[in-house]
């Protein structure tokens, strides 16, 4: 099928950048999105221009690097077609030929663009750094029986756990939040009970982190979870708010 | 070329394993307790770099922080959350016999030599069966949310034709949760001060300073900046290079550029040859496909593999009566039927495609049918067992394998080759380290299933840390700087590969040379392979090399964020790998595990190993640009597991 791909080309994050056209004329239904854009970039490389630069790596939905808005929606997921799936998942049967696709960055404070449609996810890293972990040193763990778990707990650490980094949630946030991320990746420990020596410090030296990296505040939109490739539910966000009130009653302040 | 076997220069004895002495239960735990360690308070003062944040380097890392060395971590990714090992579905493998069913460290350790088809090192697998257990207890005490029983004990199951259960998941994302435990740990490190991460940074040669590996020479791939980094050690930790063949499991981009500079630099390179091809595999869609995606082996468990019984027949599956259907491994392997290693799946599947049995569009897969399972359990039970990866092939496809038969493909999906190392896991090069996939140690010829996750732990938390600490406990290591002329001469060789590589500017764009190359590598050196292949191999290499030197298009500026350049340099390096491999399954003129010589089968068909002239590791030596590399042997020998015949009749 023939296609239009207007893409947004910026050289760095102190240039202005643009939406750029380009004509595909053979793009195969079978081939993923990426395929499709690779097809583009052999392209620009064989009539001598920069090809586009865009983040991917593992193509299969699990590695989280790959990161397109596409046709203002993040990871393009048509969402009565296909559910909940990366933008490497998404294979071009589900366009129509003569199509316009309009790919974009994400877009938010805290994720500041490196080129073309790459961005800096650096923030996510530290607000882990600032507590998304269980203090546990190598060597020190008693038997992995000793601590039985009930299966109901260990499924929703799961489905919290399932979160890959990507940053859809963000992008697809009007206000740029990043609590359905950071609630996921806190839910995941503070649903265990290994999880629970820290789990309020935890809470508030994350959503501390999250705070100063810039991005917005939640006001229930709701769009993240619609752009969530792993489902992670809203309920995660709730379970944040509510530890993060028990631990100001508590009177535990940010030690990031 | 018709006698490049004998132009190879063959070296016995030089290689010591450094294995101690002792019964094989005893070995590790004497060593702990033999080796050197290094006052608690001087460990800061020691700097280890660690390159890749996967398993391996991920948990190495993390730990060596927690001792309070300085550890530098750098990766190609933007975050250390999503090394390779980020992808693994299956499990990972533990010999904690908590179902009782018979399972122990010796069973583990058993198996794993077993499996590697008798071409491992008895002491370094045992040593990975003892320390399986540790790491189950580790990632549990993390928050790893291992799959459960309602009792809340953890679950297991049995993995890839193993006869107990002992694989630990964690729903299909096993290697994301695992990476996440390390992850997470390295992320406390990093805040505590111990580990300082470099994303989005490529090493692209290592320094040796008075032989001995003392840096890494890095390029910033947001800015393009080359800058050196020095250190008393160096631990490569960089994943597989099955991205090779251009089409696989693996990541876009995974490489094999650190482990071949450092081969270049002196760390002897072990058995190339040996990788591994996963018999279920989504089948390329055509031209434009650029990597494969695997389907976990546990559809065979419930799918039965078939062909058209005629070749050339173009019905429809669901056209195709029980009579015309071929159960080629349900008719060749009675009691092992869809089952059988993965070796032996992938080899029988390529046959029946090359005879013309091929399914699909372009007749290169066969089919995994769940028909009578679905009829035997109802669709509702195979909906619950693998419904995530039927709505993966339906969205990868747009083929719905509940109403047709699902097809496969085998793809290559894992490296048992790498840098040669020792029982400490150093490489040739004193004070240079390698684990996880990158190095060849554990896995022999051929690796089961859930045990590589199991190995990068093992190294990464177990084993690195210990051994390390005797190395820098006892080294004498010299004060160095930037200005030492090695590290000069390396930067030198960078930029210079560099500049080269941009002012090319020839017509071909570097994935089309990658996608050739592949192609002769999978056409030659896969999944069977032959003397006249592999002399085709060993001729076509160098020719695409040149023309690659000579007519590559780098687009872009070398001071920039250039994804072309990346890519450049990681083909460049394939390009000579890629000779040194085939030269490697030329001279192994036996089958075993993973390598399979046309020449050397049995009556039925199956791999027949030579133990009186091949029991041995091929490690080759770097001799200099365009000289055949000299094959170091280090000969194996098996104490604990009887060397037979494998048979799966
Ligand atoms: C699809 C798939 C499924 C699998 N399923 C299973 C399973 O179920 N069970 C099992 O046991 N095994 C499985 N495996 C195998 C297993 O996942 C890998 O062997 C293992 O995770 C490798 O870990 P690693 O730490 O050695 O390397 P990786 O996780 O690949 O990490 C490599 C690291 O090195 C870095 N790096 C590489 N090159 C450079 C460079 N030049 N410069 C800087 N950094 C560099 C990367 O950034 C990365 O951080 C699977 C593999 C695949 C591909
Ligand atoms: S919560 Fe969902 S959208 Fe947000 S980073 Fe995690 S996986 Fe991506
Ligand atoms: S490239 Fe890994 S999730 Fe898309």
């Amino acid at each position: 099928m023939k296609l239009t791909l207007r893409v947004w080309r910026q050289k760095n994050s102190n240039t202005q950048g643009k939406l750029e056209d380009h004509q595909l004329d053979d793009v195969s239904p079978d081939s993923s999105f990426l395929e499709m854009i690779d097809d583009l970039n052999e392209k620009l490389t064989n009539e001598g221009n920069e090809p586009i630069a865009f983040d991917h790596d593992c193509r299969e939905g699990i590695c989280g690097m790959c990161s397109l808005v596409v046709n203002g929606v993040a990871h393009g997921q048509d969402r009565e077609l296909i559910k909940a799936v990366t933008i490497c998942q998404l294979h071009m049967r589900n366009f129509k030929g003569g199509e316009t696709i309009v790919l974009e960055p994400w877009r938010a404070e805290g994720f500041p663009l490196l080129k073309d449609l790459i961005v800096d996810r650096g923030a996510f890293d530290r607000i882990i750094q600032a507590g998304g972990f269980i203090s546990v040193g190598t060597g020190s763990a008693p038997d992995a029986n000793a601590l039985p778990i009930p299966k109901k707990n260990a499924d929703i650490s799961m489905d919290a756990a399932a979160c890959i980094g990507c940053g859809a949630c963000v992008a697809a946030c009007p206000n740029a939040s990043a609590m359905l991320f950071t609630s996921a990746k806190m839910g995941s420990l503070n649903h265990l009970p290994q999880g629970q020596t820290e789990r309020y410090q935890r809470v508030v030296n994350m959503v501390t982190q999250m705070d100063n990296e810039g991005f917005g505040a939640c006001t229930n939109m709701a769009e993240c979870e619609a752009a969530c490739p792993k489902e992670i539910s809203l309920d995660f966000i709730a379970q944040m708010n509510r530890d993060l009130i028990t631990a100001t009653l508590k009177g535990i302040g940010p030690t990031v | 070329m018709k006698n490049i076997i004998d132009q190879i220069k063959v070296v016995e004895g030089s290689l010591n394993s450094a294995v101690p002495e002792g019964p094989i239960q005893d070995i590790w735990d004497n060593h702990r307790f033999n080796m050197k360690l290094v006052n608690p308070a001087n460990k800061r003062k020691f700097n280890v770099i660690m390159v890749g944040s996967g398993l391996a380097g991920g948990a190495a890392a993390a730990t060596m922080g927690e001792l309070g060395y300085n550890v530098q971590c750098f990766f190609y990714q933007d975050s250390a959350r999503r090394a390779h090992s980020v992808a693994a579905q299956g499990g990972i493998n533990a010999a904690k016999n908590y179902q009782n069913d018979g399972d122990s460290i010796f069973r583990l350790f058993y198996d794993t030599v077993k499996g590697g088809d008798y071409r491992s090192r008895e002491a370094n697998v045992y040593r990975l069966a003892q320390v399986s257990n540790n790491i189950i207890d580790q990632c549990a005490a993390q928050g790893v949310p291992f799959a459960r029983e309602y009792g809340g004990a953890l679950d297991n199951r049995s993995f890839g034709g193993a006869q107990v259960s002992r694989t630990f998941y964690a729903r299909g994302q096993t290697g994301q949760q695992l990476l996440l435990g390390a992850y997470q740990a390295l992320s406390r490190q990093a805040a505590a001060g111990t580990v300082k991460l470099f994303p989005r940074t490529e090493i692209l040669d290592i320094i040796v300073i008075d032989e001995q590996a003392r840096g890494v020479v890095t390029r910033n791939m947001v800015t393009g900046e080359i800058k050196s980094y020095l250190a008393d050690a160096v631990v490569l930790a960089t994943g597989g290079y099955g991205n090779l063949y251009y089409l696989s499991t693996n990541a876009m981009g995974c490489n094999v550029t650190a482990s071949w500079r450092a081969y270049k630099r002196g760390a002897f390179f072990a058995n190339p040859c040996y990788v591994q091809i996963h018999p279920t595999c989504i089948p390329p869609a055509g031209e434009h496909q650029s990597k494969l995606t695997l389907m976990s082996e546990s559809l065979r468990n419930d799918g039965r593999i078939w062909v058209p019984r005629n070749a050339g027949d173009n019905r429809k599956a669901n056209d195709i009566p029980e009579s015309d259907r071929y159960y080629y491994l349900e008719e060749k392997y009675p009691s092992f039927g869809n089952l059988v290693p993965r070796d032996v799946a992938s080899r029988n599947a390529k046959t029946v495609v090359d005879e013309g049995h091929g399914v699909g569009e372009l007749k290169n897969g066969v089919y995994l049918d769940f028909s009578e399972s679905i009829g035997r359990l109802g669709a509702h039970i195979i909906k619950e067992r693998y419904g995530n990866l039927f709505d993966m092939y339906t969205s990868i496809t747009g083929e719905d394998p509940y109403k047709v038969p699902m097809r496969i493909y085998p793809a290559i999906h894992y490296s048992m080759g790498g840098t040669w190392v020792d029982y400490n896991l150093q490489s040739t090069i004193p004070g240079l380290f390698s684990i996880g996939e990158a190095n060849f140690s554990d896995h022999g010829a051929n690796r089961l299933g859930a045990s590589a996750l199991m190995q990068g732990l093992a190294d990464g938390y177990f084993v690195i840390p210990y051994t390390m600490g005797n190395y820098l406990a006892q080294a004498s290591l010299k004060k160095v700087d930037t200005n030492h002329p090695a590290v000069k001469e390396a930067e030198a060789a960078v930029n210079e590969k560099t500049k080269k590589l941009m002012s090319i500017n020839g017509k071909r764009s570097v994935s089309s040379f990658h996608r050739e190359l592949g192609r002769v590598i999978w056409d030659n050196v896969g999944m069977a392979r032959t003397d006249a292949g592999l002399r085709k191999a060993l001729k076509r290499i160098p020719e695409i090399r040149a023309e690659f030197w000579e007519n590559v298009r780098v687009p872009g500026s070398a001071a920039d964020l250039n994804q072309s350049l990346e890519m450049a340099g990681r083909v460049a390096d394939f390009l000579e790998f890629g000779e040194v491999m085939a030269l490697d399954a030329l001279y192994r003129a036996e089958s075993c595990g993973g390598h399979f010589r046309e020449e050397s089968q049995t009556e039925e068909g199956e791999a027949l190993r030579d133990d009186e002239n091949f029991a041995y590791v091929s490690a080759w030596e770097y001799a200099g640009e365009g000289k055949t590399p000299i094959l170091n042997k280090e000969p194996l020998t098996f104490e604990y597991v009887k060397l037979t015949q494998r048979s799966y009749k």
